[in-house]
This record gives structure tokens, sequence and C-alpha cells, in this order.
């Protein structure tokens, strides 16, 4: 089997689902033996290819069978990377999920912080936003359940765990290595110019003149792809 | 309950007395109701399961058409808050999420927040289950790095933190022990001195809850015979009474035993969903 995934190009254009979820991927395969926490259909998608063709030391959760309890002691050892989705995100990687408006009474009620406080501020985070808008891109969350970079500034030592890998949504790929730690294109899809990634984000996003395409996945990550999701379940969260 | 001991006159040589004259442990078996009668308003109740897994729902309803008030919850929260929000049962609700699970929101708890019905303290999962070792090992709390600089902190400035006394100096939040009046879990078996078998693959921190709790209440699938019961999850020296209710977890997921019922998971939220009533 081919183990080298970047070595063919695509014989069939591959579809937006197809770059997010080989983005996502990509994603995971800088990962070694750790765990890998994907909460969405197209992460899931990505995890499996991931460990199939580009990094097998990943454990994925079929494997290892984890109570809850465990699932925290392997946070807390830090060799996890979540990828959470996001209802609000800003420049800095604040994640909220857990509700909007005031604290006290929510406008909207979410579904609280979960475990993201804990899984930002102990390993590897990204974000997995299916559509990349202005209402999810904010100025400022309500409230945060993932800690930015901003945040992980102000704890010193506490704070050396926090690594925020980036975001990838229906528009590319990006992360937080911006100037003073903000959110910065690492590529665009096919189709997407830097002008629809602005109109879509409520913040300035750094999206340099001569940003890549994201690169598309290999004849041979298409097959894992395709053989995963027989089903076409990723067009479910990205059309197309 | 009273303890019943086995005894025999004729008994000649002491090794077999001593056999006969063991006294059986208590027999912890109550009625929902008596479990309901056991609980006073005001009091912090903690919820084993977590979200629409392993819930005690068969107790939960009990206790939302009991005339309790005023109750301080402790849950991975799913129906049971929402269930319990729905009744006005609920002033204060300590919780790191309430969900449906394969339905993400659930809707009275989202009413009840959206109307201001209900006081929170709102945790990362991994804090609240600290906090609920902490009240078991009986210290006042347990160090950890989560939920440092997030919305935890910013809307509890009660959490405080610790500086570590050794050379490291590393400053760490220190969770706060939640101790609990009483805690109700759901399991699959259970015999009548209280020892509990959880059989599925996760048992949650349903343990925690019981230890962390000054009584501790099991509804159970089936009551056995001890020598039937299997590995103990949860020893009966954590364990107050126990309640024989098949069923007992209601539209949530009891593996090996039931999984999920999801048309009725559904049917729950658009009851809700369609009522007009705004929570107590």
């Amino acid at each position: 089997m081919e183990n080298n995934p970047e070595s063919t190009a695509p014989a069939v254009q591959p579809s937006r689902a197809d770059f997010c979820t080989i983005a996502c991927a990509r994603m995971f395969a800088r990962d070694g033996e750790v765990l890998i926490s994907p909460m969405a259909a197209i992460p899931r998608l990505a995890a499996r290819v991931a460990k199939a063709c580009m990094q097998p030391s990943l454990v994925l959760s079929e494997e290892a069978s984890l109570p809850y309890r465990r699932v925290f002691d392997v946070v807390w050892m830090g060799r996890r990377h979540v990828m959470m989705g996001a209802s609000q995100v800003d420049r800095f990687g604040n994640q909220n999920i857990s509700c909007i408006g005031p604290h006290g009474q929510p406008k909207v009620q979410l579904l609280g912080v979960r475990g993201a406080p804990g899984n930002t501020i102990n390993h590897a985070t990204s974000y997995w936003v299916p559509r990349h808008s202005s209402r999810v891109f904010v100025p400022a969350v309500s409230m945060v359940s993932g800690i930015g970079t901003d945040r992980a500034a102000t704890l010193g030592k506490s704070g050396r765990f926090v690594d925020l890998r980036g975001v990838v949504s229906n528009l590319g790929a990006f992360d937080f290595a911006g100037e003073g730690g903000v959110m910065r294109a690492v590529s665009l899809h096919p189709g997407v110019t830097a002008e629809e990634v602005r109109d879509n984000t409520g913040f300035d996003v750094e999206i340099a003149a001569d940003v890549p395409t994201t690169e598309p996945p290999t004849d041979l990550q298409l097959t894992w792809i395709a053989h995963f999701d027989a089903a076409g379940s990723r067009y479910t969260q990205v059309p197309g | 309950m009273s303890a019943a001991v086995a005894s025999s006159p004729e008994s000649a040589s002491p090794a077999l007395a001593a056999a006969e004259l063991v006294p059986l442990p208590l027999d912890k078996r109550m009625t929902i109701d008596d479990v309901v009668s056991e609980l006073s308003s005001g009091m912090t109740l903690g919820i084993g399961g977590w979200g629409s897994r392993r819930k005690p729902l068969a107790l939960v309803d009990a206790i939302a058409a009991s005339d309790l008030t005023d109750l301080t919850i402790v849950s991975y929260g799913g129906a049971d808050v929402g269930k319990l929000c729905a009744a006005g049962k609920v002033k204060k609700l300590v919780f790191g999420f309430v969900s449906l699970d394969s339905i993400p929101l659930e809707p009275n708890f989202r009413k009840a927040r959206q109307q201001g019905a209900i006081d929170v303290l709102e945790l990362d999962e991994g804090m609240l289950w600290l906090g609920l070792q902490a009240a078991a090992w009986r210290i006042p709390f347990l160090p950890t790095r989560a939920g440092m600089a997030s919305g935890v902190t910013d809307n509890a400035p009660e959490l405080r933190t610790v500086k570590s006394p050794y050379d490291d100096g590393e400053e760490l939040l220190a969770m706060p022990a939640l101790p609990l009046d009483a805690a109700i879990v759901h399991v699959n078996d259970a015999d009548q001195a209280g020892n509990c078998a959880i059989l599925g693959p996760d048992p949650f921190f349903d343990d925690l809850f019981c230890m962390a709790a000054k009584r501790a209440y099991a509804t159970a699938e089936r009551i056995v015979a001890t020598e039937d019961l299997g590995a103990v999850t949860l020893p009966r020296l954590m364990v107050s009474g126990v309640v024989e209710a098949p069923g007992g977890a209601g539209f949530t997921s009891c593996p090996p035993d039931y999984e999920r019922d999801e048309d009725a998971q559904r049917a729950y939220v658009k009851q809700v969903k369609a009522s007009k009533q705004h929570v107590i």
C-alpha cells in the first residue's frame, strides 16, 4: 500500500467536503500516539482517514473504548487532540458552546462549557466549523468555554500546555499564528476568495495576498474517504 | 430495615456457632416513595448517569411530582435536569452540560435558563468530578488546571486558586468539594444489602456521587441474591437504599438491559416544545 500520501494528484475532482475532510485529517496527521477525539461527522471521518494512510499511531476511540473516568486521565496527561465544534469563536480562538447572551439569563442556552476549558488548557485543540459565517466568527464570544491565545497568555506557567492548532471551515484552514496570536488563513479551499472569507468573518482575519489554495486529497486519501463514508454523510455537513 | 440473625440453639462447637450466628447485612430495600420521603426541600441532590445514559428517571419523576422545593441539583445533566426544571424544583444547578446526547439541547433546561429561573454554577466536566471526589475524600479542594482563565472563573468568582507549596510554585485552581445531602443513581443489579453492579461499559461517576453524599439511593433493574450479583461497582458501604425498579432509567439507556428509547426521547422533546407553559 502506498505510504506517501502526497505523491499523486487526484484523478477525480474532489468535492468541497473532501477538501474539508482532508484539511481536518492533516490537522490530526501531525500528532503521534495520542487519543484523537473528533466531535462531528467530518472530523470523525478525517480521523479514520488520517489513521489509515497518514499516521497509523493515532489512537481512535473505537480502539480505546475508554470510560469517561479514563478519558479525563488522558485529557490531563495531555495525550489527546480534540476537534470541537463552536457556536462562536473570536480572533484569538476563544470558543463558546455554552450560551449566548448574559450568563445569568442567556438569550440562547446551548450545551454548557462541557470539557472545553479542561481540553484547551491541557492538550492539542482544533475547531471544525461547517458553515463559516459572521454569526460564528464574532468579535467577542458571550462565554469562553475553550480558551484562546490571549487568555492562555495571562496564565504564565499554568498555560504552558495550551496548543491551539487552528480551525477548519467550509471556506479554508486557519491557525492562530497571526501577530499577537490571532486567526490567520493557512489555505483557502478551491473557489474561495479572500473577500468571501472576510465577508463571512466578524473580525479582521489575516489573509496573505499569496495565501495558498488547500492542497487536494490524493487518490489514496480519496479512496479512504469513500471507503469510510460510502453513505456520503460528509455531504450533510458540507453540501456539494 | 433490620438485621436478621440466624442462630441454632442446638449448635455445640464454637466454629459452627460462629458460622450460624453471622448476622446478615442490613436489608436496604425501599420503594420509590420511601426514597422521596427521605428527601427534604432545600437539599443538595446529586444525580448519576450522564446526559441521556442511565439516568434514574423513575426517581426523578417521583421527585418532580412531590412537594419538594428549592433543590440544588448536581448532575451531568439530561432529562433529569430538564424534568426537575419543568416542575419548578430547581433553585440552583451545578453542571458542566445538559444534553440529551442524540438530541444535543435539552428543551426544559433551555427554557429555565432563558427565563432566568435557576441559579447556576457552571463547571468544566472534569472540575465537577473533582468536586465530588474532594467531598468523598473529606478534603476541602482538589487542585486542577481545568477551568482557569475561562468563562467558568469569569462567572464563578467564588472559585479560588492555590499556589503549589513546592519549588515549582505553580498556581492552580482549587476546585472546592461538592458535598451532597443525597445522591440518586440507576444500576443494573443490586442485592438487598445495597451492593450494586453496573454492567454496561461506563459507570460514569456514580460511585463518586454516592461517596460524596450523606445518603445514596440506587434504583436497580433487578434485586438479586448476593451470590448472583457479579462484580460489584458500588459496594454497600456507599449505598443507603436500593429500590427494585425495572425500566427505572426511563427513556435513557441502561446497557446491557436496554438502549435509549429514541422515539420516546423525541416525543418528550416534541411535547416540551409544543407546550407554551413557562417554567415555574
